[in-house]
């Protein structure tokens, strides 16, 4: 397990135990964590579960891949650590990772 | 008889596996008209989830009628283009009218960042106190025990003046964005709305287009505002278009928030009187409204498909798809696929997940609008379920006559007022 934190728009923390090699999305989902739709179920094809990664974890987690890059293009509050988050497998690399939720997915 | 028609090989009234699959033909709009085209697509799904049509009215094309399969159709726009046209009907000749939502990118891409700020969620706060108090009006002002028709009254009242408060357009000529719209999207024939594609392409130049003009004109030597028209006539990416272009874009924006809204709005009360147990369901609990409208708008499916285009060979499910072939992606089908979506033929308002659905499409093209729609229908059943104790639905619905936009011309009602 590993432990994720996601920050809503106001500040509020909701910390999660995520299982390493599901994905980020499917961590918040299971522990319903508001602001994260994935409509489309984890498939890189909604842009529902958009996120901004706490900037000094940006990198260790990687960058974004080329459909994520283009699907994300199409946002206008797109920022530079955005990912959607359906395409970041849990791995123990991420323990204390912290991702903020973006007010436009409230 | 001309050869074409003697050709033309009715798949209306006959049972789905007494039609050889090679001679399918699921674009035909009488299977729509009839609401008969599930056990078509049942079939495609099970035993051609990637079929070849040889010929139809709009020549030979691709149908992918499986949940999977429309996915990788839409989550690879290099190969599946969206352009020349997102219909099996390609472009009218001489009429180059572009929209954006037929194009590739990066031009898609520009042109649709420059409105998506009308549907972000700041923008979607500002409106809904606006929806609601719009839609209580229409409900007030609405017959008590006479039948009436639901489409006429309350749907296309709705979306009407939903697109007019979106385009800051006159208020009290919001009908003619419905009739444009509607002329757009009709198929033209001897008892359709309009006669001939010549109709529909001079409507459109001599009515439409010198309207939206004269409002692009205006607001363009006004500060920019909040409205559609004055998006588009400051934006960068789309200042400089063309009169067809921005013709173009403009009927997108309507009908894309027009045809869908109004039929997800009408599919809601059918459905509610097909399923009682699900009315009495929801009489109990306002809250399900949350997921019955994503359930509402899966199983309308108010847009049945999107064309693509392959620009250049693909092998999908095994099947040869060769440059240049028209591909149809049938939401509608891929809403009903067991494979992906539990009880898929059942209408269930709390179902778990209910927006995995295909209405909206997916990928870079999936539906802008989604989140304003969902918050019009949701708004108009609270302010429905605040009033009415029932919408029975008296008749049996008369649909449109199209393979492409599902809806509904007519659905008689009556209404049974909440005691007090």
């Amino acid at each position: 397990m590993t432990k994720i934190t996601f920050i809503k728009h106001d500040g509020e923390e909701i910390v999660v135990d995520a299982e390493n090699g599901t994905s980020v999305m499917h961590a918040a989902v299971d522990n319903l964590v508001p602001g994260i739709d994935a409509d489309c179920g984890g498939e890189c094809a909604c842009a529902t579960c958009h996120v901004y990664v706490e900037e000094n974890w940006f990198k260790k987690v990687g960058g974004t891949n080329d459909s994520e890059e283009a699907i994300m293009s199409l946002n206008p509050d797109r920022a530079e650590t955005s990912r959607l988050c359906c395409q970041m497998p849990v791995t123990d690399e991420m323990e204390g990772l912290i991702i903020r939720l973006p007010e436009f997915q409230f | 008889m001309s050869v074409a028609e003697q050709e033309y090989n009715h798949m209306f009234g006959k049972d789905p596996y007494s039609v050889p699959l090679e001679d399918y033909d699921v674009s035909q709009p009488e299977l729509f008209y009839s609401d008969t085209q599930f056990g078509f697509f049942e079939r495609l799904r099970k035993e051609a989830p990637v079929h070849y049509c040889k010929d139809s009215e709009n020549g030979p094309y691709w149908s992918v009628s499986s949940y999977e399969h429309i996915l990788e159709v839409e989550n690879n726009p290099k190969v599946f283009s969206s352009e020349p046209s997102i219909t099996l009907v390609d472009p009218e000749e001489n009429f180059d009218i572009s929209m954006f939502i037929a194009m590739d990118e990066p031009k898609h891409g520009d042109q649709r960042r420059t409105v998506q700020g009308i549907v972000a969620p700041t923008s979607l706060a500002t409106m809904e106190p606006i929806i609601r108090e719009r839609i209580g009006e229409i409900l007030d002002a609405l017959p008590a025990n006479e039948t009436f028709d639901w489409v006429d009254k309350v749907s296309i009242e709705l979306t009407g003046q939903m697109l007019a408060t979106l385009f800051d357009f006159p208020f009290e000529e919001r009908r003619k964005l419905t009739y444009w719209s509607d002329v757009a999207t009709t198929i033209p024939g001897p008892d359709a709305l309009i006669q001939s594609i010549e109709e529909r392409q001079n409507i459109l130049l001599t009515e439409c287009l010198p309207a939206f003009t004269e409002l692009w004109n205006q607001r363009v030597n006004e500060p920019p505002k909040g409205d559609l028209i004055s998006m588009l006539a400051h934006g960068k990416e789309t200042r400089d278009m063309g009169p067809m272009e921005f013709m173009g874009n403009l009927m997108l924006l309507i009908i894309g928030g027009n045809d869908t809204t109004r039929n997800s709005l009408s599919g809601g009360v059918y459905f509610l009187n097909q399923n009682p147990d699900q009315y009495e369901k929801l009489r109990n609990d306002h809250s399900l409204i949350n997921t019955m409208v994503p359930e509402i708008i899966r199983y309308q499916t108010p847009l049945t498909h999107m064309r693509r285009t392959a620009t250049e060979d693909y092998v999908l499910n095994g099947q040869n798809i060769k440059k240049g072939d028209k591909v149809a992606m049938w939401f509608i089908s891929g809403n009903r696929d067991a494979k992906h979506i539990d009880q898929a033929d059942d209408f269930i308002i709390d179902r778990p997940r209910p927006r995995q659905h295909l209405s909206f499409g997916l990928g870079i093209h999936r539906c802008m609008g989604n989140r304003l729609a969902e918050m019009q229908l949701r708004v108009a059943w609270e302010e429905i379920l605040k009033r009415f104790d029932k919408v029975d639905v008296v008749g049996e619905p008369v649909r449109n006559f199209s393979p492409f936009v599902r809806g509904y011309a007519e659905l008689p009602v009556q209404l049974r007022p909440l005691a007090k």
